[in-house]
């Protein structure tokens, strides 16, 4: 009844998926093809401009997310009946808001209330009045 | 089992069961409540990483004419952190693997191994701390570092709890076995070091490579 | 506090008690010391009545170790109910003070005193109030209603419970050592930094809410994991209560928006005790990013407060106009669309602080839009009400109450959320008069609707209507005369947190204010005069039927107070208003047949980590390094220590739950 912990009957039957030898290994093999190749761009400077290599492996850390929740943690939009999938979701669109809008946010007032701040690329705040 | 209830057929079902209520208690199992729960309370360390991450976008650039990224970050040793936490997210599957097929000894060697894995990543960066404070680039120095040192570091300390956690797992299997308790916690610990190691990718990307980018 | 001059400063007493001495104990404030000798007074006399009746045991047993998620709700309460008392004299010490301080009288507070005393009544009254109070109908109730046995982890309950509680404990030691913060209530940067608030008041608030965070974190993930996966079979999403229903909204905001403030008090005191640079104005901090985070966590947290309770008042609304709540579905939905959008607005709180035209327009008119499924919720409710058969019982007139007072304090938000109308009205008693009039006409009135509605089936008999309709009729007026003067008050630009004034033309409507709060405290008194007068005549006002009011949904359908077990049988739903269903079609209550019933046991460990809490936050608040360092390994032993006991069920046995019933079988019989 109540759930949590408890006794010696019962078994796996939450409804989780699990990985088998082979799918973890497609995991790991990704995540270290889509690990490396980020390190090597940056390390190399492979692109001249580095707002380019930053769009890359911003791509390629979001598709090296998705391997990881696949792979690794075995999402699906089945287990739980669908909640663990609603849940992230959830969390993603609260996750973007929060990082977008504060960064929005704050450029905003950053650039209204401290002006003498913009442009600079060592930003000295102590400087302030 | 008990006897039937007496109810006026009027209130059975056309299978002759009773309309609003169960004669046998439902079987429940154990602990099926006990995975979404631990979901929801990753969900809830991903928005703490959330506040962190904004912190550092927001106060990244605040160097107050101090040491930035390129003065201070070491790809290489980065990479290598990187691989150990890679390495350890696979050995901790292997030992998933070996959690079904009922093999105990198989479990405790990979789990050890994930262990291991876990507190070289824990030593690396700290050496990388160390190192950094050393320069005088403290958590004190600016805001750019602040943000750093609570970011990385607050993902140090869940690795910390995850070490902490694993080695009690360890024990517990040791004890009871396999049972569908130990089984269920390992799979927590499996969600909450695979959720760490998506953390991480967030990491590597945001603070340390883009950081070499500026 | 500052370093004492004298020579107990020296190098043991600091590493023993960090920098804890005599001067913290407050003996030259004569309000603190009649206050502590009142608390020490009552306290000897409770623990005294304790001792003599010989009630640590049944204590500790059938109270402090439970894990019953009806006796956890019913702790809630109580603790909700203690603060609340705490956090009204606040009230009315800042209401006298305001009427008192004019030409040229200073008043009876000085400042020292009357900083700390605003912002105490701030946060107890939000996260020691409001939160468990909410958090122990929650408790109380959903179980229930969703026809299960407890909730999901019945242990994790107890924990969190006993967390809220070190919470409050931490903030009321501030009372009498040490100081509370003087920062207002949400502590912004630089003044809650160290360099401006060097004392232990903003630590006090850091630990403690950090502390009853968890616990409500922890509380909000053990109901929505109830909710999901412990309905009672037939029960499909859109056959919830829609208290479950609003409630379940509520706990998806708490776990989603407390995370931001553990992280952003996280990053407050690690300015604070290690000296990092976050929320600084040198060294490239930026303590705007504080107010920017702090109203992430803040504005989910107004909806977390109000939600539940738009459920109550549906509830309490579809019961007494013996009528199926109108448009369910759409409430549904205005719930779902009013806790996304909640995390949309939270700029309108600092509109002022400079983001310019785009981002205040933006926020504004999201703002605006959240009044539209709220608008929506209260047409349902006068939709319900309509051609119903209405009866005027005390939670149904707490609901009417409530909607009145409630658009009135909706409006006045919507006028604030126009940014060029803010720059006039921020931080004025505008603002305050806004907030209290949605706070207390909204989640207050909402309390006491569901304590009178669901009193009756915690304990048994129902709730004095004669003290209850004083207490009702003292409230309403009451406020109504101690904030409209606020808001006169606030449009002709009287700011908030001021403590001597001026202009004596301002004078009377402060006395206005002070007459209403004096109004509302009787009202307090005689609510209080209803639960003695009720639990003296109980037997008269007893309720054998478990359905008092002729309720609609599960929660009815079990004898009062419900048994531990909640339900003999595991209920099955056809019908949003399940009960209501069963009446209908002449449900008869099964009589034999019962098997034992499988419940978790009680547990002590929340206890002893709640204290082991509140030594750690001792430690760290007194910066007694070896008792916060010893306390914090305790807690990692004893919750490690936990997890070893593999044994936390028992079986109720067939003859107990065959005895209990057969009790009700005979007092329904007896009712006819």
């Amino acid at each position: 009844m109540s759930a949590h912990e408890q006794s010696n009957h019962g078994h796996h039957d939450d409804g989780h998926a699990h990985g088998t030898f082979g799918s973890y290994m497609i995991g790991f093999g990704l995540s270290v093809i889509l690990t490396a190749i980020p390190f090597w761009l940056v390390m190399t400077g492979y692109f001249a401009n580095p707002q380019t290599t930053a769009m890359v492996i911003m791509a390629f850390a979001v598709v090296q997310i998705v391997v990881h929740m696949i792979y690794f943690l075995h999402m699906n939009t089945r287990s739980e009946g669908g909640w663990t999938m609603m849940a992230l979701i959830f969390t993603l669109v609260l996750v973007v808001i929060t990082l977008a809008g504060s960064m929005w946010v704050m450029y905003h007032l950053n650039h209204n209330m401290m002006p003498q701040m913009q442009g600079m690329s060592a930003h000295d705040m102590s400087q302030m009045p | 089992m008990a006897s039937a209830p007496t109810i006026d057929p009027a209130f059975l079902d056309k299978d002759g069961k009773p309309l609003f209520h169960l004669e046998h208690e439902p079987h429940h199992p154990e602990g099926s409540s006990t995975m979404l729960g631990f979901w929801m309370y990753l969900m809830s360390d991903c928005l703490i990483f959330a506040c962190l991450f904004a912190t550092y976008a927001v106060l990244g650039g605040n160097y107050a004419a101090g040491p930035g990224p390129k003065d201070l970050f070491d790809l290489s040793l980065v990479a290598l952190n990187t691989a150990m936490l890679l390495f350890s997210s696979i050995t901790y599957g292997f030992a998933m693997l070996a959690v079904e097929k009922n093999r105990i000894g198989a479990t405790q060697g990979w789990l050890a191994i994930t262990g291991l894995f876990g507190l070289a990543f824990l030593g690396i960066e700290l050496y990388e701390f160390a190192h950094l404070i050393h320069e005088g680039a403290t958590p004190m120095r600016s805001g750019f570092l602040s943000a750093f040192f609570a970011l990385v570091g607050t993902h140090g300390l869940h690795v910390t709890f995850g070490i902490i956690w694993l080695a009690t797992l360890m024990v517990q299997v040791a004890k009871k076995g396999l049972i569908p308790a130990n089984q269920r916690r390992l799979m927590c610990l499996s969600m909450f070091w695979h959720f760490l190691d998506v953390i991480w990718i967030g990491v590597f990307t945001f603070v340390y490579l883009m950081g070499m980018l500026r | 506090m500052s370093p004492h001059p004298a020579s107990e400063n020296s190098g043991i007493w600091k590493l023993i008690f960090g920098r804890l001495d005599w001067s913290a104990i407050p003996i030259h404030e004569p309000i603190l010391i009649g206050t502590f000798i009142a608390v020490a007074i009552g306290g000897v006399a409770v623990l005294g009545l304790v001792t003599k009746y010989r009630l640590w045991g049944m204590l500790w047993r059938d109270w402090f170790t439970t894990v019953d998620h009806k006796r956890i709700g019913i702790m809630y309460m109580i603790l909700g109910l203690i603060m609340f008392v705490r956090g009204f004299a606040d009230a009315v010490m800042m209401r006298l003070q305001q009427a008192m301080a004019f030409n040229g009288s200073e008043g009876y507070l000085n400042a020292h005193h009357y900083d700390q005393i605003f912002t105490a009544h701030g946060v107890i009254m939000i996260f020691f109030v409001a939160m468990p109070m909410i958090t122990g109908i929650m408790n109380y109730m959903v179980p229930l209603q969703i026809g299960a046995r407890d909730v999901s982890f019945p242990f994790l309950n107890n924990f969190s419970f006993w967390m809220t509680t070190a919470g409050a404990v931490i903030v009321m030691m501030s009372l009498f050592v040490g100081e509370f913060a003087r920062t207002g209530w949400l502590a912004y940067p630089p003044l809650s930094g160290i360099a401006y608030s060097p004392g232990v008041g903003v630590d006090y608030y850091i630990w403690g809410l950090q502390i009853a965070g968890i616990g409500t974190l922890l509380s909000g993930v053990n109901l929505i994991a109830t909710i999901v996966k412990m309905r009672a079979p037939g029960m499909s999403m859109m056959k919830l209560p829609i208290f479950v229903w609003t409630s379940l909204c509520a706990n998806v905001l708490i776990v989603a928006a407390f995370p931001v403030l553990t992280a952003v008090l996280a990053l407050l005191s690690l300015d604070r005790y290690v000296g990092t640079a976050f929320f600084t104005n040198d060294m490239g901090g930026n303590p705007m990013m504080y107010v920017n985070l702090i109203w992430i966590w803040g504005h989910p947290e107004v909806y977390i407060l109000i939600l539940p309770l738009f459920g109550v008042f549906s509830e309490v609304t579809s019961t007494f106009s013996n009528k199926r709540l109108f448009g369910y579905s759409s409430m549904v939905y205005a719930t779902v669309v009013i806790a996304i959008l909640s995390y949309l607005v939270w700029l309108h709180h600092f509109f002022t602080m400079g983001s310019g035209a785009s981002v205040n327009s933006f926020f504004g008119i999201t703002t605006m839009v959240i009044s539209i499924p709220t608008g929506a919720k209260l047409f349902n409710w006068l939709f319900t009400m309509y051609r119903g058969r209405i009866r005027f019982e005390l939670p149904m007139m707490w609901t009417v109450a409530f909607m009145l007072t409630f658009v009135v304090g909706g409006m006045t938000g919507v006028l604030l959320a126009v940014p060029p109308a803010d720059f006039v009205l921020h931080n004025s008693l505008f603002l305050i008069a806004h907030f209290h009039n949605v706070i207390i006409g909204g989640v207050l009135f909402g309390l006491f609707a569901a304590i009178n509605y669901w009193w009756p089936k915690a304990f048994g008999f129902k709730l004095d209507r004669k003290w209850g309709v004083y207490s009702f009729w003292l409230w309403v007026v009451g406020f109504w005369f101690a904030f409209m003067p606020l808001y006169i008050l606030g449009l002709m630009g009287v700011t908030r947190r001021m403590r001597v004034f001026d202009d004596p033309s301002l004078q009377i409507w402060f006395e206005i204010a002070a007459l209403g709060a004096v109004m509302i405290a009787a009202g307090i008194a005689c609510m209080f005069i209803q639960f003695g007068v009720s639990i003296k005549n109980r037997d008269k006002l007893r309720d054998t039927t478990g359905d008092p009011w002729n309720g609609r949904t599960l929660e009815w359908a079990t004898s009062s107070p419900p048994p531990d077990y909640n339900f003999a049988f595991t209920p099955v739903i056809h019908d949003g208003d399940a009960w209501a269903d069963m009446k209908k079609r002449g449900y008869q209550r099964p009589t034999s047949g019962f098997e034992p019933i499988h419940m978790p046991s009680n547990t002590g460990t929340g206890v002893i980590i709640a204290g082991l809490s509140i030594a750690f936050s001792v430690g760290m608040i007194w910066y007694m390094w070896w008792l916060a360092g010893l306390s914090f390994v305790g807690i990692l032993a004893v919750a490690i220590g936990h997890t070893f006991n593999y044994k936390r069920d028992f079986h109720i046995p067939r003859d107990v739950v065959e005895r209990t019933e057969g009790e009700r079988t005979r007092q329904l019989a007896m009712q006819g």
